[in-house]
């Protein structure tokens, strides 16, 4: 049996310049600085202007969430599992839902499935605005950022009279979802939606017609093809090269599959198409959110019977629940013992390849100033790395 | 005048003896307020004036990032993000502090040019939050740096951070806002906390 | 998978193969096996994409068992191949050449589980905790509460009733002792 070699430089490896010349100068992109998402380092060594080596240090917010998921019980877990992924709580509750269902062989409602799934795409387009504005803003364009995170608010404010809270939802819970929608909400919401369209029309004016955007994000962190499978990224950073993958489509989970939308792929994976494709991934968002408010079923529980949550003992068994966030494969890996408590949680998110293997070979030759743009351009969020 | 006697200057044991000249070897001093009404006008100018350490230490800092909209604006009260600990006087701590950011804050804090100020964000700062079993984020902060305000929440809204910020500026006008020179006063105790937790202490033991 | 199953089973001895939903299913392999099986998969199946590695420590039996999550994107099914180690010697082979993310894994494999994976590079350094001197943290023989409570200052006057026992004192006061 012929086995082919590997076609990757293996990925780990560093250069490693004679620090003793005084030609290069050890930087670290630190924690504390402006121009990091979330709170994560790297470790540069430049040669004047441009990086040569690149180290990435996660672990500042480490919190052990996998042991801690081995100490409470099925559902005490809950609270704790949205904070795991802080700008995108809603796919943890989903994809750990999802998983204990399968695991305990419950049916979920209809309005349930519909309502998850309109929870699913409205935390989308929360995340994407206010990746945006880090986007521009890592640019320069401050602009941008006032504009989509006053938008993202009123989405915030949506989330709230639906949950009663603003970031962390604990909305989805097995068995369906915690409450039913209120009155008058699908007016509000188609409202916000009409407002942050006209919002996404100025965006793209101003940002994608901008010379020195276009500038500065053409060419900045090209990924070829062959490395979507090599390292195994996910989401518009590997749509973006023209790949076809997208897990609701693949997987066709909730209600996905009776929704009407095309997979938008770009040509080339850089920051200028990764973004452009990002912004059409959010009018994709706004036209699912009318599609889902016009298919929803009008009456219908919203959430099934459930055993007492301080006495639930799941089957033994595993399972592996994916579902497509903002940045790719977000997944919860799920082994129970037959106890009420969890044998094993894992959690895997994209940024785990995007911001270590990924971001160390594409800061190699960049100039420090752009560092800032590409890490957003990768679109990476370090609680998922370290969980 | 009685000279008071100056203090041992401080052993920097976690760096290679030969750069323990190079870093800061005193401890802070505690500095006396000025007299009368003049020391109110200047607690007036410090309360107008916060401007934040752009530090997002924990989940808190998402609901920082609305404050900078028009929606609540911060600008209007005085406050401001600063990239770099010298020119900053508000250091927010933003929820849970793991082992390894504790020693980041710590650096951050001491950097930070007096008169200085913390605040603390979120449930987890207070009494550990719901990481309160972890064996990587700790219970309380104020054992590590001295704090000035909470504000309690998981997390708090962005009008929860406004009313914390008032409650701030309404500490320092009545002059109460004394974390930096307690910090100065109990120094051994802070710095035999910070190093009982942090095990791998490479950097000077006062980083100025 | 009928196919998969016993093609798994005839060329790398699998066994216990699963189908868990439509599109995943798990088997179970020789430790000493995996690497060529995975490597099988990735080249001539179609198994191209390594959604996870990671492992689970079952303490009952002395093993860890190691899962990796393959992923056919043309097929559209998913595969988790479960290998066991032994927990008092724990070594396996390193696929960092196989896939470019592996080596975080086995990175954090080493410093939460200890297992050990020769080659792999830069395996020894830190990944999440720094100046850690404790037990690799993810076993379960390492209790997470006692470590914090002895560590970490706690601040006074937390209470904590059992809620069984203490509405059972509100309501029954005769009853309850």
């Amino acid at each position: 049996m012929k086995r082919e070699k590997a076609h990757i430089i293996p990925p780990a490896e560093r250069a490693h310049p004679d620090l003793s010349t005084g030609k290069y100068l050890v930087m670290w992109q630190g924690p504390q600085h402006p121009g990091i998402t979330g709170n994560m380092s790297l470790r540069l060594i430049a040669d004047g202007d441009t990086v040569v080596d690149c180290e990435t240090h996660v672990g500042y917010l480490h919190r052990g969430f996998e042991k801690l998921m081995e100490r409470r019980l099925w559902m005490q877990n809950f609270p704790l599992v949205c904070r795991i992924a802080v700008p995108e709580p809603d796919f943890n509750e989903y994809c750990y839902a999802t998983a204990l269902e399968e695991l305990a062989g419950i049916r979920i409602p209809e309005k349930a499935v519909w309502l998850r799934t309109f929870s699913l795409e409205l935390m989308r387009l929360a995340s994407f605005l206010m990746w945006i504005g880090g986007q521009a803003g890592a640019f320069g364009h401050g602009t941008i950022a006032q504009w989509s995170v006053t938008m993202r608010d009123y989405v915030l404010d949506l989330f709230e009279e639906l949950t009663g809270g603003r970031i962390y939802h604990m909305y989805i819970i097995p068995g369906g979802v915690r409450g039913d929608i209120p009155q008058g909400f699908f007016q509000h919401v188609l409202d916000v939606l009409k407002t942050v369209e006209k919002n996404l029309d100025d965006i793209e004016l101003v940002m994608f017609h901008n010379a020195i955007f276009k500038l500065r994000a053409e060419g900045l962190g090209y990924i070829p093809p062959e490395w979507i499978d090599q390292y195994g990224i996910t989401g518009p950073n590997a749509r973006a090269a023209g790949v076809q993958r997208d897990l609701r489509k693949d997987l066709g989970y909730l209600a996905y599959p009776r929704l009407d939308f095309k997979m938008i792929t770009g040509t080339k994976s850089d920051a200028y198409e990764r973004a452009k494709l990002r912004l059409l991934e959010m009018y994709q968002s706004i036209s699912l959110l009318r599609q889902i408010i016009d298919m929803m079923p009008k009456d219908g529980i919203f959430r099934g019977k459930l055993p007492n949550p301080l006495y639930w003992k799941i089957p033994a068994g595993e399972t592996y629940v994916a579902a497509e966030c903002t940045r790719g494969e977000y997944g919860f890996y799920v082994v129970s013992d037959g106890s009420d408590k969890p044998r094993r949680v894992a959690v895997r998110g994209p940024s785990y390849t995007h911001a270590v293997s990924v971001m160390e070979r594409l800061a190699r030759g960049t100039n420090i100033a752009d560092i800032a743009g590409l890490m957003v351009s990768l679109h990476t969020y370090p609680p998922e790395i370290e969980r | 005048m009685k000279e008071k006697s100056k203090p041992a200057p401080l052993a920097n044991e976690g760096l290679p003896p030969e750069e323990r000249g190079l870093f800061c070897d005193a401890a802070p001093r505690e500095y006396a307020p000025a007299q009368g009404i003049l020391e109110d006008f200047y607690n007036w100018a410090r309360s107008q004036s916060l401007w934040v350490l752009g530090f997002g230490t924990g989940c808190g800092a998402i609901e920082l990032r609305p404050l900078m909209t028009s929606r609540f604006d911060m600008y209007r009260f005085g406050i401001q993000p600063r990239p770099t600990p010298r020119q900053s006087s508000v250091f927010v701590i933003g929820g849970y502090a793991s082992v390894k950011t504790l020693k980041r804050i710590v650096r951050s804090y001491e950097q930070m040019m007096g008169p200085k100020f913390v605040v603390a964000l979120g449930s987890c700062t207070i009494n550990g939050g719901m990481y309160w079993d972890s064996y990587n984020t700790i219970k309380r902060i104020d054992q590590y740096i001295p704090v000035d305000v909470y504000i309690a929440g998981c997390m708090p809204r962005p009008e929860a951070l406004l009313a914390g910020f008032l409650e701030l500026k309404k500490i320092i006008r009545e002059g109460k806002a004394e974390g930096q020179n307690e910090y100065a006063r109990n120094f051994d105790w802070y710095k035999a906390n910070q190093k009982n937790v942090i095990k791998d202490w490479n950097m000077p033991d006062y980083n100025w | 998978m009928n196919d998969m199953e016993s093609a798994l089973a005839e060329r790398y001895g699998a066994w216990n193969w699963h189908d868990q939903r439509p599109d995943l299913a798990s088997v179970f392999l020789e430790s000493s096996k995996t690497h060529d099986a995975l490597a099988w998969l990735r080249d001539s199946e179609g198994y191209r994409h390594l959604s996870f590695a990671t492992a689970i420590d079952n303490i009952e039996r002395n093993v860890f068992t190691l899962t990796y999550t393959l992923r056919n994107h043309e097929k559209r099914h998913s595969l988790i191949v479960h290998c066991d180690i032994d927990r008092g010697k724990p070594l396996m082979d390193s696929i960092h050449l196989l896939w470019g993310q592996a080596w975080t894994y086995q990175r954090e494999m080493k410093e939460w589980f200890g297992i050990d994976f020769p080659g792999s590079p830069r395996v020894d350094e830190e990944f999440v905790l720094e100046g850690w001197a404790g037990p690799p943290m993810m076993r379960r023989d390492f209790d997470s509460l006692a470590y914090s409570d002895a560590t970490y200052a706690e601040r006074p006057g937390r209470v904590t009733h059992d809620p069984a026992a203490h509405m059972k004192a509100e309501l029954y006061p005769e009853v309850a002792e």
